[in-house]
């Protein structure tokens, strides 16, 4: 969106606009025929008491395997050459989604305070360049934050992990 | 004037201390909301959404509501500050905006910018305000055919009016509306789409879809373009603000266009994206001398900002009325509603007549507040650009996390987050449009059971949906909705060829 880092442009691509497009397409088309089978099996016709719990979901997966079919063959007939992700933006994105993934399966151990607590200060020093005293400040700030918001203040209850039951907190 | 009072009353039920102090936190963190990017209106609102479970539900839509007026001025200050939008809405407002800031009339232009966002608003709350109960009293006729005709109007309109590859519009509608028979059929209890597993049982959670697309989806597309925040300073002092609202009245023709633009665009759902740009397009078309468009003209901020607000707040109109909203962000405050077990629609004006009031009058307020908030923390919130997004990315990473576990208290719904994260990052830049996909993620089961009740009704022929002149209307016009866009191209094709290349280019500058 910024429209001033124009020297990063001349940069690797990785993939195509439209390799990818071609193959979300196909993946949208087979997923539209699975479902459609999946609904067809379930009834996907008329009832004596009206359409069946198929009927609406079925049709919706032909429209959605029409769509992506026509998809397919216009990615086909006007190729598109631009790059979908350089080399350099695929690693920044992997630098946020590898985190993310990690923190969501943290969470499901840990509960949210101790990831989040892990997650910001990880991705503040690792990624921010900020010094461990700042980010582990930052951080307990943080969690000290959302816990006094979301726990005290509005009583909603996050998820916890073993720390938590170690200091007795529920 | 039987709405005048019906106001009056509303304005009773806001003015607690409780509901202005939520008003006044909505707003700043709204402006908050709308300032970072990875933060958007619908995201925002969806992730805020849980904090609301223990108020009233007075107290809750005027906060979340709020926070929806907070966005949309919010998206303002990066787009002339930073030339980044922080909404989609304000990608035109950068284009004279930013080069305003640079020749130091930043301030002059933020003031442009949140004085036409105010006068859009307004005018649509009027509009809302008398037009409202008008729709509402008529829509009590309505049956499940008139019902499902007016979805099928929405969803063609989408169709119709987007700015995206049609197919694709199609697809993202078609996902959403998918994604809601995931689960058990209402009808007939049966299990669609589990495949076995346990955790599909209960369907898939329209907030949990919003925030991982917007939210963890835009986190993705921030880090990949490597934002670096480098703005102008602004600092607004009264003097400039009466200055430029003396210069404001020279240029009603604009406002007034771009208003009844917006209002358009806001009630049939193209959105305030698209009114943005046709705001912005317009007034560019009646200027005497077009070229000085993109070098810091006032109605170059002023065309767009005007448009945007006015369709972002009348998209409340049809939410009100007949329970469709007119965009995304408005499909999640829908959700909210029906949360808290209101069924938005007709109904909703006769038996919570508080609430809808409330509501309304908070619209006036909350844009009156909005205003004087905005001018007087846009210092801060720029200042809070400059914190490294190294620091704001986890923080906001987490907090979709929380918003999408809070809203049912599972922890499997933030892995389902993740993925539409990851679905939200793809679409994005494949130019799948989401909004269509979230309006029909909360209309999708309504839209099907109309659909079957009128199928029922008539027991199987389509013809229901032209069986009386009320219906047939709106069908038809859904109709010429979805073909709007080949009659379009064709007339543009055969009176000016030129003129579509040249908007093509606009629209990519």
């Amino acid at each position: 969106m910024s429209l001033e880092n124009t020297e990063h442009e001349e940069e690797r691509s990785l993939v195509s606009y439209q390799s990818v497009d071609l193959v979300i397409s196909v993946l949208l088309l087979l997923a539209s025929l699975f479902l459609a089978w999946s609904n067809w099996k379930l009834g996907a016709g008329w009832a004596p008491d009206g359409p069946e719990a198929g009927y609406f979901p079925f049709y919706l997966c032909v429209l959605v395997a029409l769509a992506s079919t026509y998809g397919i063959v216009s990615a086909l007939l006007k190729p598109r050459t631009d790059s979908f992700v350089s080399v350099d933006q695929f690693k920044r994105v992997l630098q946020v989604g590898l985190p993310s993934a990690a923190y969501v399966a943290g969470i499901q151990w840990l509960g949210i305070y101790v990831s989040s607590f892990v997650l910001v200060t990880g991705f503040m020093h690792v990624l921010g360049k900020a010094s461990w005293l700042k980010s582990l400040v930052t951080a307990a700030i943080f969690v000290g934050f959302i816990f006094y918001v979301f726990e005290l203040k509005f009583t909603v209850l996050l998820p916890k992990g073993p720390l938590e039951a170690l200091i007795l907190y529920r | 004037m039987e709405a005048f009072t019906s106001l009056l009353h509303g304005f009773e039920v806001l003015l607690t201390f409780n509901n202005v102090l939520l008003m006044m936190l909505g707003i700043v963190l709204g402006i908050f909301v709308g300032v970072l990017p990875g933060l958007g209106g619908p995201n925002g609102v969806a992730i805020l959404l849980p904090l609301t479970f223990g108020m009233d539900p007075t107290s809750a839509i005027v906060m979340l509501s709020c926070i929806y007026w907070g966005a949309l001025f919010g998206g303002a200050i990066t787009a002339v500050l930073f030339n980044i939008p922080g909404e989609a809405w304000s990608v035109a407002t950068t284009f004279d905006g930013y080069p305003m800031a640079q020749q130091g009339r930043a301030a002059e232009a933020l003031t442009t910018a949140f004085t036409a966002s105010f006068f859009g608003s307004i005018v649509a709350v009027t509009l809302i305000t008398f037009l409202a109960p008008m729709v509402a009293k008529f829509a009590i006729r309505f049956g499940p055919p008139e019902f499902f005709a007016v979805y099928f109007l929405t969803f063609c309109s989408f169709v119709g009016l987007g700015r995206e590859s049609r197919h694709k519009i199609v697809i993202s509608l078609v996902a959403g509306f998918l994604l809601t028979e995931v689960g058990m059929d209402t009808v007939s209890g049966q299990l669609r789409m589990t495949f076995g597993s346990i955790e599909l049982l209960r369907g898939i959670d329209f907030l949990v879809a919003v925030i991982g697309l917007f939210g963890v989806g835009e986190i993705l597309l921030t880090m990949e373009e490597h934002l670096a925040f480098k703005g102008k300073e602004a600092k607004i002092n009264m003097r400039v603000v009466l200055q430029t609202w003396a210069q404001l009245p020279r240029y009603w023709v604009t406002l007034l266009r771009s208003s009844v633009i917006g209002c358009w665009l806001g009630i049939t759902p193209g959105g305030a994206i698209a009114a943005s740009f046709m705001g912005y397009n317009f007034a560019k078309r009646f200027a005497r001398d077009k070229d000085s468009f993109g070098k810091g003209r006032i109605d170059g901020v002023l065309a767009p900002e005007t448009a945007a607000h006015a369709a972002g707040t009348s998209a409340l109109l049809p939410m009100l009325a007949l329970g469709i909203p007119g965009s995304g962000t408005a499909a999640v405050l829908l959700g909210g509603l029906m949360v808290w077990g209101l069924q938005p629609g007709p109904m909703l004006f006769v038996e919570q007549h508080d609430f809808v009031w409330g509501l309304i009058a908070s619209m006036y307020l909350g844009n009156i507040a909005g205003l004087i908030i905005v001018l007087l923390t846009v210092p801060f919130f720029a200042a809070v650009l400059r914190v490294p997004f190294g620091t704001i990315a986890p923080m906001i990473l987490a907090s979709c996390a929380i918003g999408a576990f809070a809203v049912q208290n599972n922890l499997f719904d933030i892995w389902i987050m993740l993925i539409f994260g990851v679905v939200g990052y793809v679409f994005k830049k494949l130019e799948y449009p989401l909004a269509p996909l979230v309006l029909a993620l909360v209309l999708g089961d309504k839209a099907e059971d109309a659909f079957r009740q009128s199928m029922i009704s008539s027991s199987g022929s389509l013809g229901v949906f032209w069986s009386n002149s009320l219906v047939g209307t709106i069908t038809t016009l859904g109709i010429i909705m979805l073909l709007w866009p080949l009659a379009d191209s064709l007339w543009e094709r055969f009176r000016n060829p030129a003129s579509r290349q040249t908007e093509r280019l606009n629209r990519s500058a």
